[in-house]
C-alpha cells in the first residue's frame, strides 16, 4: 500500500495589533503555489493563539509577520508558548518590518529566517523547503 | 511518537498526540492505519455532524456558531475543516480558522484544517478517520466542514451521522443543482444568511425539492439561520440532537447504524480499489499506449478501459500465484 507524499504544512500568523496583512497573504499565496499547505489565521493573534494553532494543525513551519514594532516583545512569547506545549520541532521564520539591529536577537531565540520588506518570495520558498523538518 | 504513544496520548487527552495522529491518518501512513484500528472500539460516543454546501454559503461561520452553542451546552467540540487543494500546485490556503478565532483559546475545542489533496477518493477515508480520532479523544461533538461540490464531498457527508446542508437566499439555481446527490444525503437543511432577502423563497424551494426526494422514515427539517449573529443556531443544534436521537435511540437505530457502516466500508473499499488498480496500471505501463491509440482514434475508449482492467487483473492474478 502506498503512502502519499505529504505537503509541507505552514502556519502564517500575524501577532499583535497591526491590521495590515497584505504581506502575510502574499507569502501565504507564494507558499501555496509552491505546493505547500498554508494555514492562515488572520490578524491580531495572541502568542497563545498562534502556539495553539501550530499544535492543532501539526505544522512543520511557523511564519510570523509583523509591522507594529512589537516583535521583541511578542516573538519570545510565541517561542515560549510553543515550548510549553511541547512544540519544539518547528522551523520559525519572521517577516515584516524588523530593524537590522533586532535581527540577531530574533535569530538567537530560534528564528532561522528573518525576511525584510521586498524579499523575493522565491527566497522564502527555498528557505522553507531547505529547512522544514521532516515528519516521519 | 510511536503508535503506542499516539494511542495512549489520544485516550489520555494529549492534544499533541492527537494532532500528530491526525497527520498520519491524513497521509494514510502505516502508523495512522494502526492507530485507527486500535482506537476504533473506543469510538461511537461523539455526535459526528457534516456541514456542507456551496462555496461561501457561510459554513465556517455556521460551524463556529454551532461550536459556541455546543460549548454553552457543556459539550466539547472537535472540528475538521476541509478545503480544496489547488489542482495545479497541490498546495492550499486553509483559512477556516479566521472565522473561529475565539475558539482557539478554548480548551474544549480542537480545530484542524485539512486540504482535500485530490487523492483518489481518499478524502472520505481520511476525514472519516480524523473524525474517529476526535471521537476517541472524547470530544462530544465532531463537526466536519466540506464544500459540497463533488463526489468526494458527498462521501465526506456520508461519513457523518448527521449531515447539514447549508443553502442561501436567492440561490434558486444553486438550490436546483443540489438535487444531484446532496439532497439525498442531508438530514437537515438550513437557509443561512436569512438576514438577506429571499430566505422564505429558498425555504419554499427546498420544501418542493424534498417533496419529490426519496425519503426514508426521517423527514429533514428546513430551518433558517443567520450564522453571523447566531440567530437560529440553538434551533439548529436542537434539530441535530433530534436526528442523533433518531439514529441512536429509536427503533431505527440498528438499521441506521448498519446503513452508516455499509456506506463507510464501501467508500473506503472503493478508494483502496481505485488507488491500487491505478497504481498497478501505471506500473504496467499499459496506460500510455492505450491512451495513444484512443487519441489516434484507432481504438475506442471503452475497449481501451477494458483492456487496461484486464491488464490489472492479470497482474493481480500473477502476484497472487507468486505469493
Ligand atoms: N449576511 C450574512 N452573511 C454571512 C452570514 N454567515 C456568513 N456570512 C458571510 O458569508 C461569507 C462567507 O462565509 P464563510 O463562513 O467563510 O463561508 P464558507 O461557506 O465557509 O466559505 P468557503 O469555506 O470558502 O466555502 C463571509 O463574508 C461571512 O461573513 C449570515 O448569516 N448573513
Ligand atoms: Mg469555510
Amino acid at each position: 500500500m502506498t503512502t502519499q507524499a505529504r505537503p509541507i504544512r505552514v502556519l502564517i500568523a500575524k501577532p499583535g495589533l497591526d491590521g495590515h496583512d497584505r504581506g502575510a497573504k502574499v507569502v501565504a499565496r507564494a507558499l501555496r503555489d509552491a505546493g505547500m499547505e498554508v494555514i492562515y489565521t488572520g490578524i491580531r493573534q495572541t502568542p497563545q493563539m498562534i502556539a495553539e494553532a501550530a499544535l492543532q494543525e501539526d505544522v512543520q513551519v511557523v511564519g510570523l509577520s509583523i509591522l507594529s514594532g512589537a516583535h521583541l516583545e511578542l516573538f519570545p512569547r510565541v517561542v515560549q508558548e510553543l515550548k510549553s506545549r511541547g512544540v519544539d520541532d518547528v522551523l520559525l521564520f519572521a517577516g515584516g518590518i524588523i530593524p537590522n539591529d533586532d535581527v540577531d536577537a530574533i535569530r538567537t531565540i530560534g528564528f532561522q529566517g528573518v525576511f525584510g520588506p521586498g524579499t523575493d518570495t522565491n527566497d522564502i520558498i527555498a528557505f522553507v523547503r531547505d529547512n522544514a523538518p521532516n515528519r516521519a | 511518537m510511536d503508535t503506542n504513544a499516539l494511542v495512549e496520548g489520544i485516550l489520555g487527552g494529549n492534544r499533541r498526540a492527537l494532532a500528530r495522529a491526525i497527520s498520519h491518518v491524513e497521509a494514510n501512513t502505516a502508523a495512522g492505519r494502526e492507530v485507527l484500528a486500535r482506537l476504533y472500539a473506543r469510538t461511537g460516543h461523539a455526535q459526528v455532524v457534516g456541514i456542507t454546501g456551496s462555496a461561501g454559503a457561510g459554513k465556517s461561520t455556521l460551524v463556529g456558531a454551532i461550536a459556541r452553542e455546543q460549548r454553552k451546552r457543556g459539550r466539547t467540540v472537535g472540528i475538521v475543516a476541509v478545503d480544496p487543494s489547488s489542482p495545479f500546485s497541490h498546495g492550499a490556503i486553509l483559512g477556516d480558522r479566521i472565522r473561529m478565532q475565539d475558539l482557539t483559546s478554548d480548551d474544549g475545542v480542537f480545530l484542524r484544517s485539512m486540504a482535500s489533496r485530490g487523492n483518489l477518493g481518499g478524502l472520505s477515508e481520511a476525514a472519516t478517520g480524523v473524525a474517529d480520532l476526535l471521537d476517541a479523544a472524547h470530544f462530544d461533538v465532531v463537526l466536519i466542514e466540506t464544500v459540497g461540490a463533488g463526489q468526494d464531498e458527498v462521501e465526506v457527508a456520508n461519513a457523518a451521522g448527521t449531515t447539514v446542508l447549508v443553502a442561501n437566499p436567492g440561490g434558486g439555481d444553486e438550490v436546483q443543482s443540489m438535487k444531484a446527490g446532496l439532497m439525498e444525503v442531508a438530514q437537515i437543511m438550513v437557509v443561512n444568511k436569512a438576514d438577506l432577502a429571499g430566505a422564505d423563497t429558498a425555504m419554499t424551494q427546498l420544501r418542493a425539492l424534498l417533496s419529490i426526494a426519496d425519503l426514508g422514515p426521517w423527514v429533514p427539517p428546513i430551518l433558517k439561520a443567520v450564522a453571523r449573529t447566531a440567530e437560529g443556531v440553538p434551533e439548529l443544534v436542537d434539530a441535530i440532537d433530534k436526528h442523533q436521537e433518531f439514529i441512536r435511540g429509536s427503533e431505527h437505530a440498528h438499521e441506521e447504524r448498519r446503513k452508516h457502516a455499509q456506506r463507510q466500508v464501501i467508500a473506503i473499499a472503493r478508494a483502496i480499489l481505485h488507488r491500487e488498480a491505478l497504481s498497478t496500471a501505471n506500473a504496467s505501463g499499459a496506460i500510455a499506449a492505450l491512451v495513444e491509440e484512443v487519441a489516434e482514434r484507432t481504438r475506442d475508449p471503452r475497449s481501451a478501459a477494458e483492456e487496461l482492467l484486464e491488464t490489472v487483473r492479470r497482474e493481480w492474478a500473477s502476484q497472487g500465484e507468486r505469493e
